[in-house]
């Protein structure tokens, strides 16, 4: 056992978080309010390289750990979770998808242009009628030989907008029901794709969602994901993946609402004495502290068994659920503890609250990670 | 064109100061360390020099005195994008032992720029880079808050009490960085922090030199009074209060 | 043995600054029971030189070179070296003002005298020489202890105030010897700000943060200053958002400051901030926000809106100024 970090990981929690506190803080609650989507925040981000922190360096990636990966996701979303859901979704759904179940020829024409953020990916799963259960897609994709034709609708898709390398699921033997489904690549100015207004969300307001329509959409049979059937198992595994990022955003989320709370604690007073003196105030602040330190290190445990090659499925399916969880119920105490300032936007808990609300819901809701978890002890 | 830059450890500004060993010494507890806030900026400015250089300025070396511990310290600076980094084998004991280490080893490197902060966070001392110059017998030029390089020439600009000066200065020359250099430190890049480990990193034994100067203990600003509160609708009480109590009107 | 100030001088007029160095240098030669020598370097007149008399000198050198009308390093650092071996100083002693910081290290190295800048109280101790600095930005003091023979100071602005001692000090000049590797800096262009009082001489600073909401309401903060003759400042994020000119940024990588009163108007009074202005003898916070960590270092606090309790304040200071 060893609970230390890297020099290296230290300096790349250093670096989110000088990003996050340098950058982001500045214009967090405008972003926010006017649903406005952090293009100069994406470009500075791209730079860093935190846009393709674990690809191999021979796509111009990081080379990174998942571990690091987690770091930096919890930094940048003490502060903002927009960002953090632009960078996990092109870390670790597309490139992390295309690098795991691409072919050579897909990872060199599209990784080195995601992993830099020249590129943004988006991954296009949920349907209007297929959330939670995926197995339900009606968008088709019609083998037509050389290419396939794609019709149908997918909706919540972070990244629509600005993003424009797509993963996209989608049905090509719907009598084969979910293995017949596929995952292709294509990209967003390919002829037929449209995009629904822009969702006007309660939280993460400041990264685009949309609705994406596709009507007779040819995609390229190279650009196919993996042998044919091949796609539900794809979105799968690559979500398995995908939630170590999403927990670590919820981990931060909550540990961020902790540190503002600490901060407010020991600042505001009440009774002639700061309200950290207060015990109602004091426990809850120790709650909200265990909590957070359980989440980071479901989290940690998640990313170390992925980063040593060994079967992490169940580990970031708990970390997911526990790490949403739980920040909704920080980030709701942190409010409660900033009491009225906690309620207006200038304070930033209450964003740190509704954002906290998505992290239980999008890819995978609390109760689906249940199910896997339960499924699988279950099982036998 | 060579440049150095010479890195101070320090706390990271929001420590909260202690002293133990009957206050005789800083408490490093817990304590981040972090690469001297001018220092950084020193840093900053010297590789926009050299990106903005065409191949003329060759190399941007970081140089410190330090124990191990100041390793990390050396390779962020590497990770931001300093070429190499030497650390000299020593704790630093006074402003005149480190500039004399610093001195030492790089007499005969032909470095035509080094570059140090005003001063350290920590001990305050704005020393080291004047002393450098003198023990090298070459111009420096302090409070610098704009180095360009134009040709072969070097033009600072120097904050004077009241105004500022222009300079041009014969190469090598020590110039002492203060605020307005470069406008923020960089944060190193995920490119930059994976490279950091492969660039050179060369320890040096320091020489045989004394110190001047030792600290004897330290101590914490006595607490303040409670601060009095007055009405916002009533200034003139404000006004006579400095008038009278604090009589600084 | 004997103490050397140098005093700077600005387009030959000495300043409160000068007389404060010349001040305490006299309180260590008495300490020491020894002269008081002060070196001038540059065009200052004779009325000028002689006000020195007045803190205590008893000699002052005047060096005067048409080369040395603007600050050289190596050349000054070089003067006042040979000076403080001519005359025997064992205690060299400047500003820790820009000027100070150039010279002192040069002239520490050509002594080999144990340097301690930012000093802030008379020694507590000659023999051996012990004497208190801030450090950490001002969060900390500490003691040092100089063991070489030579010493050398630099006394932080406004930490021990002016002293008049009568003197009859007499002034002789000195001709030093300088070569071409003295001058290896040159300036070639200066520019002055006039008509502002300066942040770093100012007995009164007013100073605005982000709480101004934009570099369109300092004028309050400027009309204010103007009333009181009062420096102008801000804090850094100020600064940064290019609201202010950076030279007004104080607090721990800006200018540290001392005056006898700051007005701090919309800043909350983050560690940084608070580093350099702790030394102020009085300090009034005004804020909305009644948590503002600056209260917490005020000596007087205003809870209220900057827009409304500045102009408020304004017409009390006016009122006030011409009644007295």
């Amino acid at each position: 056992m060893n609970f230390e970090f890297t020099e290296e990981q230290l300096m790349i929690r250093q670096a989110a978080r000088d990003f996050a506190q340098r950058d982001l803080i500045t214009d967090v609650i405008e972003r926010d309010y006017k649903a406005e989507y952090p293009t100069k925040h994406v470009k500075t981000m791209s730079e860093l390289g935190f846009m393709g922190m674990m690809m191999d360096p021979k796509y111009e990636g990081g080379g990174m750990d998942t571990v690091s990966y987690v770091l930096a996701m919890e930094e940048i979303s003490k502060v903002d979770s927009s960002v953090s859901v632009i960078m996990s979704v092109n870390n670790s759904l597309v490139c992390y998808g295309i690098n795991k179940y691409g072919t050579e020829e897909q990872k060199q024409k599209y990784l080195p242009d995601l992993a830099t953020g020249r590129k943004i990916g988006a991954f296009l799963l949920s349907e209007p009628e297929a959330g939670s259960d995926a197995t339900m897609q009606r968008t088709t994709a019609e083998d037509k030989g050389d290419y396939y034709l794609v019709n149908g609708t997918k909706n919540w898709i972070t990244n629509a907008h600005s993003g424009s390398i797509y993963i996209l699921i989608a049905q090509t033997h719907p009598e084969k029901k979910h293995h017949g489904i596929n995952a292709f690549i294509l990209e967003k100015d390919t002829p037929g794709i449209s995009l629904g207004p822009h969702e006007d969300k309660m939280g993460m307001r400041s990264s685009d969602t949309h609705s994406v329509m596709f009507t007779d959409v040819k995609v390229p049979r190279e650009n196919r994901i993996g042998e044919d059937g091949f796609g539900f198992k794809f979105a799968m595994k690559t979500l398995e993946a995908g939630r170590i990022g999403i927990a670590a955003q919820a981990l931060g989320l909550a540990s961020g609402a902790l540190e503002r709370s600490i901060q407010y604690a020991k600042e505001r007073k009440a009774f002639g004495t700061e309200i950290a003196n207060h015990q109602a105030i004091a426990f809850k602040i120790a709650e909200m502290a265990v909590k957070v330190e359980n989440a980071r290190n479901l989290c940690l445990k998640a990313a170390w068994l992925k980063d040593n090659k060994k079967p992490f499925a169940i580990a970031s399916s708990m970390a997911k659920q526990y790490c949403a969880d739980i920040a909704m119920e920080v980030t709701t105490e942190a409010v409660q503890i900033h009491g009225g300032y906690g309620y207006v936007k200038e304070y930033h808990v209450e964003r740190l609250m509704r954002e906290a609300k998505l992290t239980q819901i999008y890819e995978g809701t609390s109760e689906i990670q249940k199910i896997v978890i339960s499924r699988t002890l279950l099982r036998d | 064109m060579k440049i150095l830059i010479c890195i101070s450890n320090v706390p990271d500004t929001t420590t909260k100061i202690r002293f133990v060993n009957d206050n005789k010494a800083f408490d490093t507890n817990g304590v981040q360390w972090i690469i001297n806030p001018w220092d950084e900026l020193a840093l900053t400015r010297a590789l926009e020099l050299k990106e903005g250089s065409g191949g003329k300025i060759e190399k941007v070396s970081v140089i410190s005195v330090g124990s191990h511990g100041a390793e990390p310290t050396l390779r962020k600076a590497l990770a931001i994008g300093a070429d190499d980094a030497i650390r000299i084998n020593a704790e630093p004991k006074d402003a005149y032992f480190v500039a004399s280490q610093i001195a030492a080893a790089i007499k005969d490197e032909g470095y035509d720029m080094i570059i140090a902060g005003i001063e350290s966070s920590d001990y305050n001392g704005s020393a080291v880079g004047g002393m450098i110059a003198e023990l090298l017998s070459i111009p420096n030029v302090s409070s610098v808050s704009k180095i360009d390089v134009e040709g072969d020439n070097v033009v600072l600009k120097r904050e004077i009490d009241g105004g500022s000066e222009v300079l041009a200065t014969q190469l090598p020359f020590v110039a002492i960085i203060q605020k307005g250099v470069a406008l923020e430190p960089r944060i190193p890049s995920m490119r930059g922090i994976m490279m950091a480990r492969q660039k050179p990193l060369k320890v040096v034994e320091p020489v045989e030199t004394e110190s001047l100067t030792e600290f004897v203990d330290f101590s914490l600003p006595p607490a303040k009074a409670a601060c009095k509160m007055v009405d916002p609708e009533n200034m003139k009480e404000l006004v006579n209060l400095l008038h009278t109590e604090a009589k600084v009107l | 043995m004997s103490i050397l100030v140098y005093t700077e001088n600005w387009d030959g007029k000495f300043k409160k600054l000068s007389y404060e160095l010349v001040s305490y240098g006299k309180g260590i030669a008495d300490m020491m029971g020894t002269s008081l020598i002060v070196i001038s370097i540059g065009d200052v007149d004779q009325g000028e030189l002689k006000k020195l008399g007045d803190y205590g000198s008893d000699k002052i050198i005047e060096v005067k070179n048409g080369k040395l009308n603007h600050l050289i390093n190596s050349a000054y650092s070089s003067i006042i070296s040979q000076v403080a071996e001519k005359e025997g100083a064992t205690v060299v002693i400047l500003s820790n003002n820009f000027t100070g910081k150039a010279l002192a290290p040069r002239v520490s190295v050509k002594l080999k005298a144990g340097l301690v800048s930012g000093v802030n109280a008379m020694p507590s101790s000659t023999d051996p020489f012990i004497v208190q600095k801030k450090t950490f930005t001002g969060k900390a003091f500490a003691n040092v202890k100089i063991n070489s023979v030579n010493k050398i100071l630099t006394l932080a602005q406004n930490s021990y105030g002016i002293k008049e001692t009568e003197n009859k000090a007499r002034i002789e000049s000195f001709e030093p010897q300088l070569s071409d590797n003295d001058f290896r800096t040159e300036v070639k262009d200066v520019k002055k700000v006039t008509g502002k009082v300066l942040l770093t001489d100012a007995e009164i600073v007013v100073s605005g943060g982000r709480g101004m909401k934009g570099p369109e309401n300092w004028g309050p903060i400027e009309e204010l200053a103007g009333l009181l003759g009062a420096a102008t400042a801000c804090s850094r994020p100020v600064s940064d958002k290019g609201w202010r000119p950076h030279e007004e940024h104080t607090g721990q990588t800006g200018k540290i400051i001392a005056p006898n009163l700051y007005i701090a108007a919309g800043i909350s009074g983050a560690i940084q901030h608070l580093a350099g202005v702790s030394s102020s003898k009085c300090i009034v916070a005004i804020n909305k926000d009644h948590e503002a960590p600056i209260f917490e270092a005020a000596d007087y606090g205003v809870i209220g809106d900057v827009q409304k309790v500045l102009p408020d304040l304004i017409e009390a200071v006016k009122e006030f100024k011409s009644e007295n």
